[in-house]
């Protein structure tokens, strides 16, 4: 409608010059108001993505401008075996983290859509491990499994299953650790998805399960050909964002670990820390950080392709 | 097939009483509507039936067989809802075959089932399509062939017009007759609309704060309303009522107006009573008739409905001459006695006519 309108003004008047058409054109004149959102997208995350690809093809060290040197880093970093454990390390904590908070996220989400007596109350206490500022957690899962004085080792000893002279070796212990910063940052994610979850489960109407109850499905059936393929594109969004984040973190790592013991809990973020900030090698840092970026495109890919307006949510709404 | 018995039915939430005690029988084959306000516990009742609410107190049977304890997927019961509960992400087809699936019914069946009751509801060219791809009544005729697929014992009706434009609902209206009539499935429709109520039903039940104030075919409940309540709900304009008492063979309004009036008790002369008068049975009576002043005109066309003061209480009435009455012109109205209704003033039920 509008583009008629405007298109029978421009012509009205003979031949309108072209810079008469460009002042009216909606295409000219969009991209005039995208320009400031462009200009902060372009300072705050092309420049610094683009610097630091153009720094991991060079040897650069702190107070020093690097020369180019093509892909030498990456072809030191495949050799380096602290580099390798820390890729396999990431994909693992990212997988196994996820799969799990996927599925406590979902399960505490249908728990909470339920009438709880105190839903209200329920319902904010369970974003409490999100609102808590990471570090401030990550310290109190650092005291709760300190090899020393970890209150668990300490129950354990008090009920008499764990014998005094032998505690738990949690941060110490490569395998321990690497188990213990997995859970920590479940811990921590659950709520973001149970919640967002939760979101998504109450826009799917009461009446769709009294109709599936009446054509005769069981509670499982409601969940299987009802609840979960409507929530499969809020799933999409929410597990998407998950990986991204567990794939990056570093806060919780680095306040817990730093990586130790014997670099068992380095994701790739906190490697690229430590080799390019504490160690001063910019360049390499860089390398590590760059070479994150594949995995996280392939997962936005992924979450692309899931989150393509599925048939049935197309179409004209006649309502 | 089969016919439903509701006995002394009751429903709270807590301690709030939303039925109290409601007994309605309706027989194999039959179309019954639950009418009445909203929160008279109309929707509340069909849920019963249904097996989405519990019972609290009283018995439902479904062809003899007591389903107070049965689950719903037992009863042998389908149901369109208001808003059609179609699944979004199921085509046409399997919306309509979706219960046959539960049931592992092989895919042949299925197939067959789902293609009939597409060629009896017009819907063969949309199996395909999703439910967000098709109009309004479009929809509401999936969410009934979901029902039909299922051969049911009953079809249960919550509101399934509201949701639709005015043409479209009287459109929906004959369909879902005419469909009643083809497969005479026991049906038990809920609506709000008295209209709808009236053109459908073979028995009409009308509810008002959980109890049943009268049921019957539609136009017994026209003709003798039991209280002033089922007068009022029924017909459109409504009934007119005026205040006033019985004086012999008139009635004499407050103001002192007299109106015709058949056949009265007796006993009732000089007490306080409500006369109660449809509007098309007024008629312009330049003798007898008590003076009005008109208010309003609305012709509709077919008719004219004169708002009119009577009398200092407002009336409608409405005739199907065309009159050209304008607004502060006096007229004179009488009432055709054989139609005019008497209700106690205190119970507001009819008095009984000798």
């Amino acid at each position: 409608m509008a583009d008629a309108a405007i298109a029978r003004t421009t012509a009205a008047p003979g031949e309108p010059s072209t810079w008469e058409r460009l002042k009216v054109n909606r295409n000219w004149l969009g991209l005039w108001f995208m320009l400031p959102a462009m200009a902060f997208l372009v300072l705050f995350l092309v420049y610094p993505l683009g610097k630091g690809l153009w720094m991991s093809f060079t040897d650069a060290r702190i107070g020093r401008e690097g020369r180019f040197v093509g892909l030498e880093n990456f072809e030191w970093l495949i050799e380096d075996r602290d580099f390798v454990r820390a890729l396999i390390f990431t994909i693992v904590f990212t997988f196994v983290a996820s799969v799990v908070k996927f599925a406590i996220g979902l399960y505490l989400a249908l728990l909470l859509n339920n009438n709880l007596p105190f839903k209200a109350f329920i319902r904010s206490v369970v974003l409490i491990p999100f609102i808590v500022p990471t570090v401030l957690s990550a310290v109190a899962f650092w005291w709760i499994f300190d090899t020393q004085f970890s209150v668990i080792t300490w129950g354990l000893v008090k009920l008499g299953l764990l014998d005094r002279g032998s505690p738990i070796n949690w941060m110490g212990d490569p395998f321990m650790a690497q188990c213990v910063v997995i859970f920590a940052n479940i811990w921590r994610g659950i709520p973001f998805i149970a919640i967002t979850l939760l979101a998504g489960l109450q826009t799917v109407s009461p009446s769709l399960y009294e109709a599936a109850t009446l054509d005769g499905a069981t509670k499982w059936q409601n969940f299987r050909y009802v609840t979960y393929p409507l929530l499969t594109p809020i799933i999409a969004v929410v597990m998407t964002f998950s990986v991204l984040f567990t794939f990056t973190d570093f806060q919780l790592i680095w306040a817990m670990t730093r990586g130790g013991p014997v670099n068992a809990t380095h994701l790739m973020a906190t490697l690229s820390y430590q080799r390019g900030i504490l160690g001063g090698n910019l360049g390499e840092g860089a390398a590590i950080a760059i070479s994150m970026v594949p995995f996280l495109l392939a997962a936005i890919l992924f979450s692309w392709f899931g989150l393509q307006r599925r048939k049935w949510q197309q179409g004209e709404n006649n309502d | 097939m089969a016919s439903v018995e509701i006995r002394d039915v009751r429903k709270s939430f807590g301690a709030t009483a939303i039925i109290h005690g409601v007994t309605v029988p309706i027989a194999d084959g039959e179309f019954v509507v639950l009418v009445g306000p909203s929160g008279c516990g109309k929707s509340t009742l069909l849920r019963m039936i249904a097996g989405l609410e519990n019972i609290t107190g009283g018995e439902i049977a479904i062809g003899n067989r007591v389903v107070n304890n049965v689950p719903p997927k037992e009863r042998d019961i389908a149901m369109v809802f208001q808003n059609y509960a179609l699944y979004p992400h199921m085509t046409v087809a399997a919306n309509m075959g979706f219960s046959l699936q539960l049931r592992n019914a092989p895919q042949a069946e299925i197939d067959t089932k789902v293609k009939r009751a597409a060629e009896i509801l017009n819907l063969t060219a949309l199996l395909d399509r999703f439910p967000r791809q098709l109009s309004g009544g479009q929809r509401q005729r999936v969410a009934m062939g979901r029902a039909i697929v299922r051969d049911p014992q009953v079809f249960l009706f919550d509101e399934p017009l509201s949701n639709l434009d005015a043409k479209l609902r009287v459109a929906m209206r004959t369909e879902i007759k005419e469909l009643h009539q083809r497969l005479k499935t026991t049906t038990v429709y809920v609506t709000h609309d008295q209209i709808e109520a009236m053109t459908m039903a073979d028995k009409i039940v009308v509810m008002h704060d959980g109890i049943v104030e009268q049921m019957g075919a539609p136009l017994d409940l026209y003709d003798n309303p039991a209280n002033m309540f089922v007068a009022g709900f029924i017909g459109s304009p409504a009934m007119n009522f005026l205040r006033g008492k019985v004086d012999g063979q008139s009635f004499v309004l407050e103001g002192g107006a007299r109106l015709p009036l058949g056949a009265a008790p007796a006993a009732s002369d000089g007490k306080p009573a409500v006369y109660g008068i449809r509007p098309e049975h007024f008629l312009i009576d330049n003798e007898a008739g008590a003076e009005a002043e008109v208010v309003v005109v609305e012709p509709t066309g077919s008719e004219i409905q004169v708002v009119a003061k009577l009398d200092g209480q407002e009336v409608i009435a409405v005739f199907r001459e065309r009159h050209n009455f304008k607004p502060g012109d006096r007229i004179r109205l009488g009432t055709d006695r054989r139609v005019t209704h008497l209700f106690d003033a205190e119970s507001g039920k009819t008095l009984p006519r000798h």
